[in-house]
């Protein structure tokens, strides 16, 4: 009887908080690539389950122009949007306007990857829910180790005289545009998310620790930027200094470079049907700084928000916790190569057979270095901006990487002069 | 404007005034009922924003709460916290934003009106296909500055770029040019696609010139026998000179504003960030709408300062009909 009781509530409670109230909620989702359709299927979903209508509201492609509208929709209090898909660097900026989230999806994150679910805090309170995982990684074109008879390198200097070598072999055999080593140098967040994965490698920091004091300038964050600046030239093409990721990919899947620093997202492109290196592509985590050094990727990834200015909490708060699910994300998996956030899935039989790689990735992640976005809250875009530019003169030898690391340094503290916040 | 024709005269004469004058003052009043219209809208287009701008760079505003804010005077310019002086005015990163601006639209313009009339002054000799040929020099004008600036990026790229493949294939360079990388070049190559963008726009002022100049001058210097060159910069130079300065005027205010060119060539970086770009940065990358407001408003302040002293400079009264 009591069973009984308890089935009618549970059915009494879905109705009321369903049919009998049927809402429209308005997500934000990423439309870049495949992304729109994925993010459609699984909305429809929600909303045939729950009898709410859900509108997806187109946005710009560009993180940053995405941003800035999201921050003058916020700034304004507007509750167009209930439900928005935001970068693991932008907790601090938006946190403000975001609902709090840790009462209703406290219990349901510890099985997400504990660097997500940080980046998904401020001051502590759940501001997010992590959706899925990137960190960057080195793709390898696995025909060209076997032809050099090369391991895949392990620190930056086994990358660099293996870079070389294929490079000065290719370059013999007549293709004068070979390259050994791509990466993303262009000034801006792409170059902030490379240089800290050099500097973490050496074990030299994250420009600016947990207690929010700034430790860029040290002996092993120059070692590291002295590394990348003597690739610039030699092993990378000079134009890299303006390459974002698209650039990159460019030159390493026309068959033009040995090896590549991107995210994972270029892994289906490079296994795609009109790849010209189609099965010739490997993936590992980046090299280390040393021996003493460690892997480290930069974390990356997207979450899902609550507007606190939406008049349908308590719907946008079922959806993203619908989508955020394990199930959702696994259907991402399969259907999209979306990393999931949830650690049990990376070792899912049909998430393996759909994408092999993506097993092989929980350790990335695990690993992986997250960017000072939430011990700098509202000024992290500066820091970010502070030490892309540096790093840029660096690299662009219109400055020695101390003196690069001197000068920023001196403006990180500048801009932290009355605490972050 | 009464004034031009007030005079001292006899009294019938000051009799006809008083009447032109109370027709005068109709008209007048007519024609400020008819510009009213236009004088609220440009108020609410151009002037609430600019003194909204001003404003706000007198404030601590932040994008994220746009309606808490506290006035600050010139805190956002100038400020001395314990002894040191801060504010936008002591800030290496802008005025390098300046010099880079100053710098690209010196460049910019003096290459655009040099080959501006050269490009006239071919454009009004008579030939077959004239008109097509005028009409095909607007394309790169017409073309949205986003969109040419996005393709000369790709065409400019260093591995696919076109550019470099022909100017490898002639022989003209040894290995590939890295364009918009390298900070030495970048700026000159935000020149080059500015100066390829328009030229044609001051090609078209120049020429309406062109046109309206007086043949019979041109055939007293022929009868003369006055070299071209010399019939050039002693007459057509001189005659045009007033169309000639609207015209870079309203290039110079076009290239100080530059923005969507720098910032899709060369992003957010230091080395090539025009006036605009570092406004944009501080407005919306880090919320600073205060000092965003200041750089902005200092950007007003060069450019109005700038037209004042090419205004006086040309002697050009922009009231004036240029004939």
């Amino acid at each position: 009887m009591s069973r009984l009781i308890a089935s009618f509530a549970a059915a009494a409670a879905i109705a009321a908080s369903t049919s009998a109230f049927a809402v429209e909620i308005s997500i934000s989702c990423s439309a870049l690539g495949k992304e729109y359709e994925i993010c459609k299927q699984g909305v429809d979903a929600w909303a045939q389950r729950t009898g709410n209508t859900v509108k997806i509201v187109s946005t710009p492609n560009s993180a940053t122009e995405r941003l800035a509208l999201f921050q003058q929709l916020l700034a304004a209090g507007a509750g167009d949007i209930d439900v928005f898909q935001i970068d693991v660097v932008w907790t601090g900026t938006l946190g403000n306007h975001l609902l709090d989230l840790t009462s209703k999806a406290q219990s349901a994150v510890g099985d997400h990857l504990p660097a997500m679910v940080e980046t998904s805090r401020v001051d502590g309170k759940l501001m997010a829910v992590p959706w899925f995982a990137d960190a960057g990684l080195l793709y390898y074109r696995k025909d060209l180790l076997d032809k050099y008879k090369r391991p895949v390198p392990q620190t930056w200097a086994d990358l660099t005289e293996t870079a070389r070598l294929i490079q000065e072999g290719e370059r013999k055999e007549g293709r004068n545009d070979f390259w050994g080593y791509t990466w993303q140098g262009r000034a801006y967040e792409g170059l902030t998310t490379n240089a800290l994965e050099w500097i973490a490698s050496y074990n030299g920091g994250t420009i600016v620790d947990e207690k929010g004091e700034v430790t860029i300038e040290n002996p092993k964050a120059i070692e590291a930027l002295k590394t990348a600046a003597g690739w610039v030239g030699t092993v990378t093409p000079e134009g890299v200094l303006n390459y974002t990721e698209e650039e990159a990919r460019g030159v390493f899947q026309a068959g033009n470079a040995a090896f590549m620093r991107n995210w994972p997202y270029a892994w289906a492109l490079a296994q795609g049907p009109d790849s010209t290196i189609k099965d010739k592509v490997g993936i590992a985590p980046l090299p280390k700084g040393g021996a003493d050094g460690r892997h480290a990727g930069t974390l990356g990834g997207q979450l899902l928000a609550v507007s606190k200015y939406s008049k349908n909490a308590a719907a946008a708060t079922d959806l993203v916790m619908y989508l955020t699910g394990a199930a959702e994300q696994k259907r991402r998996a399969v259907e999209g190569s979306f990393n999931p956030t949830i650690v049990s899935l990376y070792s899912d039989a049909d998430i393996a057979k759909a994408n092999p790689f993506i097993g092989d990735l929980v350790g990335v992640f695990s690993n992986a270095v997250a960017r000072p976005a939430t011990v700098t809250g509202q000024n992290y875009n500066k820091v970010s901006t502070e030490f892309f530019n540096a790093v840029h003169q660096a690299l662009s030898k219109r400055a020695e990487p101390s003196q690069a690391l001197n000068r920023l340094d001196r403006d990180l503290k500048r801009i932290k002069r009355n605490g972050w916040q | 404007m009464s004034g031009a024709v007030a005079q001292v005269g006899v009294p019938a004469r000051q009799q006809a005034q008083g009447r032109r004058s109370s027709l005068t003052r109709s008209r007048i009043r007519a024609a400020w009922l008819f510009i009213a219209p236009s004088l609220i809208v440009l108020a609410l287009i151009a002037g609430w924003p600019l003194v909204r701008t001003i404003w706000f760079s007198f404030t601590d505003a932040d994008l994220n709460n746009l309606n808490d804010y506290d006035f600050i005077g010139f805190e956002n310019y100038l400020a001395n916290y314990d002894g040191e002086w801060l504010g936008l005015l002591t800030e290496p990163d802008w005025w390098h934003s300046v010099w880079n601006t100053v710098w690209f639209t010196l460049v910019s313009v003096s290459l655009e009106t040099v080959l501006g009339i050269v490009v006239a002054l071919i454009l009004n000799a008579a030939f077959p296909g004239r008109g097509l040929m005028r009409a095909v020099i607007l394309i790169p004008w017409a073309i949205p500055t986003i969109v040419s600036a996005k393709m000369w990026n790709w065409m400019l790229h260093d591995q696919f770029g076109v550019i470099n493949d022909m100017l490898l294939r002639i022989g003209l360079i040894a290995a590939p040019i890295t364009w918009t990388a390298n900070p030495d070049t970048a700026l000159w190559t935000a020149v080059m696609v500015d100066v390829w963008k328009h030229t044609s726009f001051m090609a078209l002022l120049i020429l309406a010139a062109l046109q309206m100049l007086p043949q019979d001058i041109y055939e007293a210097a022929k009868v003369d026998g006055v070299s071209p060159i010399r019939v050039f910069f002693r007459v057509t130079l001189p005659l045009i000179k007033p169309a000639l300065l609207v015209a870079v005027i309203f290039r110079s205010l076009d290239a100080l504003r530059v923005f969507d060119l720098i910032y899709v060539l060369t992003s957010n970086s230091k080395d090539t960030a025009s006036m605009s770009v570092y406004a944009r940065q501080q407005l919306v990358d880090f919320q600073e709408v205060g000092l965003g407001s200041a750089a902005s408003t200092l950007i007003f302040l060069i450019i109005a300062l700038l037209v004042v002293i090419t205004l006086a400079a040309g002697r050009v009264r922009l009231g004036e009909d240029p004939r």
